[in-house]
């Protein structure tokens, strides 16, 4: 990504965005709840959490439009609404409806750039480089989903922003729009830059992030890098098929062992390895049909981390729909 | 997917800048030309804008050539009554309600549709974005109220002379209203900003706006008289009427009397819009 002009880019580690024990009531709804975090420069960073979380209210502080009720969020270094050239310190993409769909792609991103004197060449640029080149003219109220993330995406590009903070980035578009966003995102955390990608798809967060911060009901309940995540999702657990279970079981329970039993013949293993459980197998002369080391999905374990804080769960009851506060 | 995106950190900062280093502060100046921009960049303003010319000179000329026509057949009592630049304006009873909802539109087309967020992180400050919105808001809808006033009159006028029962501007009064009923169509639909800014609803600001216009004098007339005489006159739009007529009616207020009083209700809603806009969530 080329910078729009001579813009200083701050010297390294000064753009990062920090949230100091923000919290954000609505009434007496808590939407976030004493959030402290800090998303630091030249890595993606994911900001995960199921709907309802709180992503949305947060972005929203970050970027100065809710005000915290209590707590501070800056971004790099100072509240977003001291920044003088507020474009160039921050890009964000909010939702894709922050447009006003009788205005034209054009001319919605020049009353952007107009605002803090970017070049009207600037605006071209950005509506070629997110391919909304032949359709800039046209109303945004005829705008697919992803056509808008598109659009979304070169206003937070318009002013060469240090930090960029994108909400649900990749909702709407195609494969090819999601890889796109992926490349992108990498490419500008590579420069040195501060990315805070939203999302609730973990899958998606583990191919584009490297750090995740991870909420739930408005709380934080996990920051660590992805390889952490990953290494916490792989609970190591063996599927063991044996016509003697029986025997196998007995076999290898122990202090820090635990065995159930999925079928008569199938044994799930908690607490060893597949090695030491084909060697105690042998050893004991049990035969083994299958012996297959079982990593839990990232969405299992994401689920599992915040299974206590989903704020909607469909139970039989009562069908709640997805109310998306955040 | 990790390692093929090779650029060193902060690899942006090396590059040569192609455009010369130029100050990017956000200025009341550059909002300005993005509102201006905003404006001028949506049909609905084209067509708000037309519907309240049309309705001016429209209804003027109608009026004009209705008179005119019905002049020898009308009664000597209905001959007293008439006044010439007041038929020829008359349209400005409509006029007003389109360009309010222009005014109310300009604010609540951005919190409908979302793209209030984006102005608000543009311009953090926020109030810049009120100004900006009643500036661009006082020039377009100034230009348009006189343009429409003056023309409506000339062409009534030239429908009257048929009869000989025109008048001209040099008579007395004459400019002051034909100025004084742009004048007022800019102001009402500045009110319709500040609602729009304070309701922040299309449905809830138009709603307001014409209860204030319509609904609150016809209320007001249901009192005693001995309250309604102190309260009438200073309703805003009975107000801001006073400069719209030859000779307002008795115990109204006069003209710039009137038009003064209808500042201070734009004034007031501006400030609570302000005070709102700085506190409430984006």
């Amino acid at each position: 990504m080329l910078p729009l002009v001579g813009y200083q880019r701050p010297e390294a580690g000064v753009n990062m965005i920090e949230a100091r024990a923000v919290t954000k009531r609505y009434g007496d709804k808590t939407a976030v709840d004493d959030l402290t975090f800090t998303v630091r420069p030249g890595v993606v960073t994911g900001f995960l959490g199921p709907n309802g979380a709180g992503k949305s209210t947060t972005m929203r502080m970050i970027l100065g439009l809710d005000a915290p009720t209590s707590g501070g969020v800056t971004v790099n270094g100072k509240r977003y609404a001291e920044h003088t050239a507020p474009l160039h310190e921050v890009g964000a993409l909010l939702e894709a409806k922050a447009v006003h769909s009788g205005r034209s792609a054009y001319y919605h991103l020049l009353s952007l750039a107009l605002t803090t004197g970017i070049p009207r060449r600037r605006v071209d640029e950005v509506i070629d480089m997110v391919g909304l080149r032949d359709v800039a003219r046209r109303r945004v109220g005829g705008f697919s989903l992803g056509m808008g993330q598109r659009l979304g995406v070169a206003a937070a590009l318009l002013g060469d922003p240090a930090t960029l903070v994108l909400d649900e980035p990749v909702n709407g578009l195609d494969p090819e729009g999601i890889l796109w966003i992926r490349t992108l995102l990498r490419a500008l955390a590579a420069e040195g830059r501060t990315v805070f990608v939203s999302s609730h798809l973990m899958s998606e967060m583990a191919l584009t992030a490297e750090h995740l911060i991870v909420i739930g009901r408005g709380k934080l309940i996990a920051d660590l890098s992805v390889r952490d995540f990953t290494e916490l999702a792989s609970r190591k657990v063996v599927r063991v098929r044996t016509p003697e279970a029986g025997r196998l079981r007995d076999l290898l329970v122990g202090a820090d062992v635990s065995v159930t039993g999925l079928e008569p013949d199938l044994l799930e293993v908690a607490g060893l390895n597949s090695e030491a459980i084909g060697k105690a197998a042998c050893a004991a002369a049990v035969p083994l049909v299958e012996l297959t080391p079982v990593q839990a999905s990232l969405e299992e374990a994401f689920m599992e981390l915040t299974q206590d804080a989903v704020e909607f769960r469909v139970d039989d009851t009562a069908n709640e729909h997805d109310r998306s506060v955040a | 997917m990790t390692t093929d995106i090779a650029v060193p950190k902060h690899a942006a900062a090396q590059v040569e800048p192609r455009v010369p280093q130029t100050d990017l502060k956000v200025t009341q100046w550059r909002v300005l030309r993005s509102e201006w921009v905003k404006f001028w960049s949506l049909r609905s303003s084209y067509i708000t804008l037309a519907a309240t010319v049309l309705g001016m000179i429209g209804f003027g000329v109608l009026f004009s050539a209705v008179t005119a026509n019905r002049w020898p057949v009308m009664e000597a009592a209905q001959r007293l009554r008439f006044e010439p630049t007041g038929v020829s304006l008359r349209g400005f009873e409509l006029a007003q309600l389109i360009i309010g909802v222009l005014g109310v539109l300009l604010v609540t087309g951005e919190y409908g549709t979302g793209m209030i967020r984006a102005s608000m992180s543009a311009a953090p400050k926020r109030l810049p974005v009120v100004w900006a919105k009643a500036i661009v808001f006082t020039v377009v809808a100034f230009v348009a109220g006189e343009v429409s006033a003056f023309v409506a009159f000339f062409a009534g006028q030239a429908l009257l002379s048929s009869q000989h029962i025109q008048t001209s501007l040099s008579a007395p009064e004459v400019l002051r209203t034909v100025f004084g009923t742009g004048l007022y169509l800019t102001m009402v639909g500045l009110l319709g900003v500040a609602l729009g800014w304070i309701i922040r609803s299309t449905a809830g600001g138009i709603a307001t706006l014409f209860g204030l216009l319509l609904v609150l004098p016809a209320l007001s007339d249901a009192l005693p008289q001995s309250w309604s005489q102190h309260i009438t006159p200073y309703l805003p739009s009975n107000a801001g009427q006073s400069l719209t007529a030859i000779h307002p009616d008795t115990g109204m207020l006069a003209p710039w009397t009137g038009f003064w009083v209808f500042c201070i209700y734009i004034v007031a809603g501006f400030i609570a819009a302000a005070i709102l806009v700085r506190r409430r969530d984006a």
